[in-house]
């Protein structure tokens, strides 16, 4: 059993068929790609995998459990974490606290009477882990910025970041390197890979840098106004004409 | 069957009213984004300016109807629109709510000061040649004032119907009311319709507050607010999209409450209770289960995809220098009159200050709800009366002694917060501001009045506490329990409950992505604000020796909300300020000799600023003093200039 299995997914926007009957499998450990041109409905698959959002039909499930009707917050401590296309973040916080949040979220062990007792400071441990991954994306040197302070590259590192602490199975990424630079583009990348042989993360990436595509994901879907057209190994899947055609809008 | 027929008329001419206020509502929200709480405050407006012109005056009908409805009204849309809504286009819809509440508080105080003044206001005549002629249509009986209600809004609906089939400007608002951003890609001026629908709607409000005037013995703003406030149920019938069903909905509104005080025994409590309530409960019932409304909510514009993103949220960081100055001068100024109290000041000023500090606990519920999980609750007044009903009712049937009875009292009322919150967190937003309201009103008008709640008509006396019952012991107990407080409020905001709420602020998306219960969170908030309003309201009525629903009425619910959003909404300090404001502005108004009104102006205005600074004006106004100080500070002595650094960091989807 695959640890992701979407079966057939579709959403409409009053009138649009932003998806049209999608499936996708993801493995244990793989690097997958979605692709596909702008309006395609990359963030919408995303979005209803997550419960974002309600698709019309289909069926999500993950780790060998149903969440086609479970609402976000199950599905994030199922093991799905994710980025977001246009950046999401927390407001008046640190770049640290980003972080702790999410790690206390993954322990659960917020307790109101522990709040109301001022016991509810972040442990040595947590604030090891926190700090490790801080160290992993190159964030060290601003922990304690305010996180309207950075630039939008590194916002979309402490997104990677905040969904890292959770520990997920599946880390879903929505164009994570738009506003980084090549050199934070190949470290971001770099990254990902040891994220990948440390815990065994599933990777699925929405990018549109070509070479990032090619150079990190094993398999890719491509998917042109709502439809899957194709999907295969890499290499195969770029090199085929109608791809070509939709996607880099060549003509053959 | 001739009852029924004589119920359903005397039910139109109200229902008529409603559908025009609800014509209103529809269009300023639907073309401006704004839910316009200020809609009474219009009428009111209007309804004085008439009464002043027409019976003060002498002015012709005629004449004085032409200028208030057909000029003033529209020029009173156009300034709010230029001067207020226009500026907060990009704004989150419950900023606007919240400037429009300040309006709902300010406006009705300024007319009263400036245009009615001191002396009565009895005796408005209406607009029909003689508000007492009678008309027979074979049984039925109408008079003048109820005539003139039915003919207007015939010749309202007409008019309008016209205005959308064939007026350009007509056609573009029905446009933007189906898609404001397909219509601006259309290259339709978003200004001049929002511009025209405000004048539009402010007509509409002139003209219910006119026609409305003369069914009430005097002119009292209380009226149109509470009017204004039954006639959102008939908005919410419409979805707040579709105006045909605005008129529909507050026709039926109208009527279904004539047919209710008809049918129902006219002396029972029941029917003394049940037809004021049916508007609210009408409201409530219908935010929680109107199926259109609650896709309303979800389906947003097909094009919301091109909207720019919203304005960026602004870091508001203090500066140390701010901190520490307002830090130390809090503890110097407050250490000196807590002395001053103890010591020297009469019964009078330690009864002022006890007021004030009472006030502050409410005030940090508004601190929790609003500063933290950024929630707008119009019902915090609500949940103190629960509080002081519950410790009252405790004290006298059980004979507990009273300090652990008002832990008791306070857990009564979060227990109510938080099974208020189950249902209308499914909401959010504007929605749950607006169910919270409905709530408060619901309250005061079905539960309040009872004698198993308030005493009835003989309210419930509470003693004070052994030990605490002089004056100035009792205001040391009272400091020591909002000490407590704002420590707890400290500990929660720290705490694993207030990263959560401050996440869910900062992205509700981000944070259930990464497995944050939204709504598990919230009623965690709404309990706790709850109940401690409620531990403020039992203490009140501690202080005062009884429990009044006076205190507690809706009113108060929303001038707590401007009062402490235009002081710092967020912070514990900021609940101390609004606490000390309340007991204390009306004291300065009465040294410099003006009336004690302006303290709603003065917070109802300030909270028109909420939507540009959420942190509180008056603390953005302390950072830019502050900061025009350090500038001329030598470098040696600077503090980093405080001031807000926008970067945008996204926002709700
Ligand atoms: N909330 C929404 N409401 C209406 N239409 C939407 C919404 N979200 C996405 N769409 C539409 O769905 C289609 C797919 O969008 P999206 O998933 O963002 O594409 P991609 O991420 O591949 O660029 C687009 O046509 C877009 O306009
Ligand atoms: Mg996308």
């Amino acid at each position: 059993m695959s640890l992701l299995d979407a079966v057939n997914i579709t959403k409409r926007f009053a009138g649009i068929t932003a998806l049209d009957a999608v499936s996708m499998q993801v493995e244990s450990g793989e690097s997958v790609g979605l692709i596909g041109p702008n309006g395609a409905g990359k963030t919408t698959f995303f979005n209803c995998l997550l419960g974002m959002l309600r698709p019309d039909a289909g069926s999500v499930t993950f780790d060998e459990r149903d969440l086609t009707r479970a609402p976000v917050y199950r599905r994030a401590r199922a093991g799905i974490g994710r980025t977001f296309q246009r950046i999401e973040l927390f407001a008046g916080m640190s770049v640290r606290d980003h972080l702790l949040v999410a790690e206390r979220c993954r322990l659960g062990t917020g307790r109101f009477w522990k709040d109301i007792l001022n016991l509810a400071a972040p442990s040595g441990d947590e604030k090891a882990r926190v700090l490790a991954t801080l160290e992993l994306l190159r964030l060290d040197d601003v922990a304690d910025a305010p996180i309207e302070s950075l630039s939008l590259g590194r916002g979309r590192l402490v997104e990677v970041g905040r969904a890292l602490m959770t520990e997920p199975k599946l880390l879903l990424l929505d164009e994570p390197s738009s506003g980084l630079d090549a050199s934070e583009t190949a470290a971001l990348a770099d990254t990902l890979r040891a994220v990948q042989s440390e815990r065994g993360t599933a990777v699925l990436l929405v990018e549109h840098d070509v070479e990032f595509v090619r150079t990190f994901a094993r398999r890719l879907y491509v998917l042109d106004f709502g439809t899957l057209i194709a999907t295969g190994a890499t290499a195969a899947v770029l090199g085929s004409a109608e791809v070509r055609k939709a996607y880099l809008g060549e003509t053959v | 069957m001739t009852d029924f027929i004589t119920y359903v008329i005397q039910g139109i001419p109200f229902g008529c009213v409603f559908a025009l206020v609800a014509v209103g509502l529809v269009l300023t929200y639907k073309t401006s984004g704004v839910f316009n709480l200020a809609f009474g405050a219009q009428a009111f407006v209007a309804a004085s300016l008439y009464y002043v012109l027409h019976v003060r005056h002498g002015w012709p009908t005629l004449l004085a109807f032409a200028l208030v409805v057909l000029v003033i009204s529209p020029l009173l849309g156009l300034l709010l629109d230029v001067l207020i809504f226009r500026h907060l286009r990009t704004a989150s819809p419950i900023a606007k709510l919240v400037s429009s509440l300040g309006l709902l508080v300010a406006v009705p105080e300024i007319v009263t000061i400036l245009v009615l003044g001191e002396s009565s206001t009895f005796g408005v005549v209406g607009i029909w040649w003689n508000d007492n002629a009678l008309y027979r249509f074979s049984d039925y009986v109408i008079d003048g004032k109820e005539m003139a209600i039915i003919v207007s809004t015939l010749l309202v609906v007409l008019l309008l119907g016209l205005l959308f089939r064939f007026a350009p400007i007509g056609l573009r608002m029905r446009a933007v009311v189906e898609s404001p951003r397909m219509t601006e890609l259309a290259g339709v001026n978003a200004d001049r319709v929002s511009a025209f629908s405000w004048m539009l709607s402010s007509l509409l409000a002139g003209l219910a507050g006119v026609l409305l005037a003369p069914l009430y013995a005097s002119l009292a703003p209380q009226n149109f607010t509470t009017l204004l406030i039954a006639a959102i149920a008939a908005a919410a019938f419409a979805r707040l999209t579709s105006i045909p069903m605005a008129l529909v909905g507050g026709l039926l509104l109208g009527i279904i409450q004539a047919l209710l005080s008809g049918y129902l025994p006219p002396a029972s409590v029941i029917a003394q209770s049940v037809k004021p309530t049916l508007p609210f409960a009408a409201l409530f019932l219908l935010l929680l289960f109107w199926p259109g409304l609650r896709s309303a909510i979800q389906n947003k514009d097909p094009l919301s995809g091109v909207d720019p993103p919203p304005d960026p949220s602004v870091a508001v960081t203090r500066g140390r220098f701010l901190t520490n100055a307002t830090r130390v001068s809090g503890v110097v100024v407050g250490t000196g009159v807590l002395l001053w109290l103890l010591t020297a000041a009469t019964t009078y000023w330690i009864g002022i200050a006890t007021t004030a500090v009472v006030l502050s606990i409410v005030f940090l519920s508004i601190t929790v709800i609003t500063g933290m999980a950024g929630q707008v609750s119009l019902c915090q007044a609500t949940f103190a009366g629960v509080g002081a009903f519950s410790t009252a009712q405790i004290v006298k049937v059980l004979g507990l002694s009273v300090l652990p009875t008002l832990l008791l009292g306070a857990a009564v009322a979060a227990v109510v917060g938080a099974l208020l919150a189950v249902p209308m967190l499914r909401l959010g937003g504007i929605f749950l501001s607006l169910g919270t309201l409905a709530f408060a009103v619901m309250f005061d008008t079905l539960l309040a009045p009872l004698g198993w709640v308030s005493g009835g008509a003989h309210p419930v006396s509470v003693p004070r506490p052994i030990g605490f019952v002089d004056d100035r012991p009792f205001l040391i107990l009272c400091v020591v329990v909002l000490a407590i407080v704002s420590v707890f409020v400290i500990f929660i905001r720290r705490g694993t409950t207030g990263r959560y709420l401050t996440a869910l602020r900062g992205s509700e998306t981000a944070a259930r992505s990464i497995g944050i219960n939204p709504t598990r969170i919230r009623i965690l908030a709404f309990a706790v604000s709850a109940g401690i309003a409620g531990l403020g309201g039992g203490i009140l009525a501690v202080q005062k020796g009884v429990a009044v629903k006076e205190d507690f009425g809706y009113f108060y619910g929303l001038f707590f909300v401007v009062l402490v959003v235009t002081l710092m909404p967020s912070t514990v300090e900021g609940a101390i300020n609004a606490g000390v404001g309340f007991a204390l502005v009306p004291e300065v108004l009465k040294l410099v000799g003006v009336s004690s009104s302006w303290q709603f102006v003065l917070f109802g205005l300030g909270a028109i600023t909420y939507a540009r600074h959420p942190e509180g004006v008056l603390e953005f106004q302390k950072g830019k003093s502050l900061a025009a100080i350090q500038k001329r500070l030598p470098a040696r002595l600077r503090g980093p200039v405080p001031g807000p650094t926008p970067v945008p960091t996204g926002g709700a989807d």
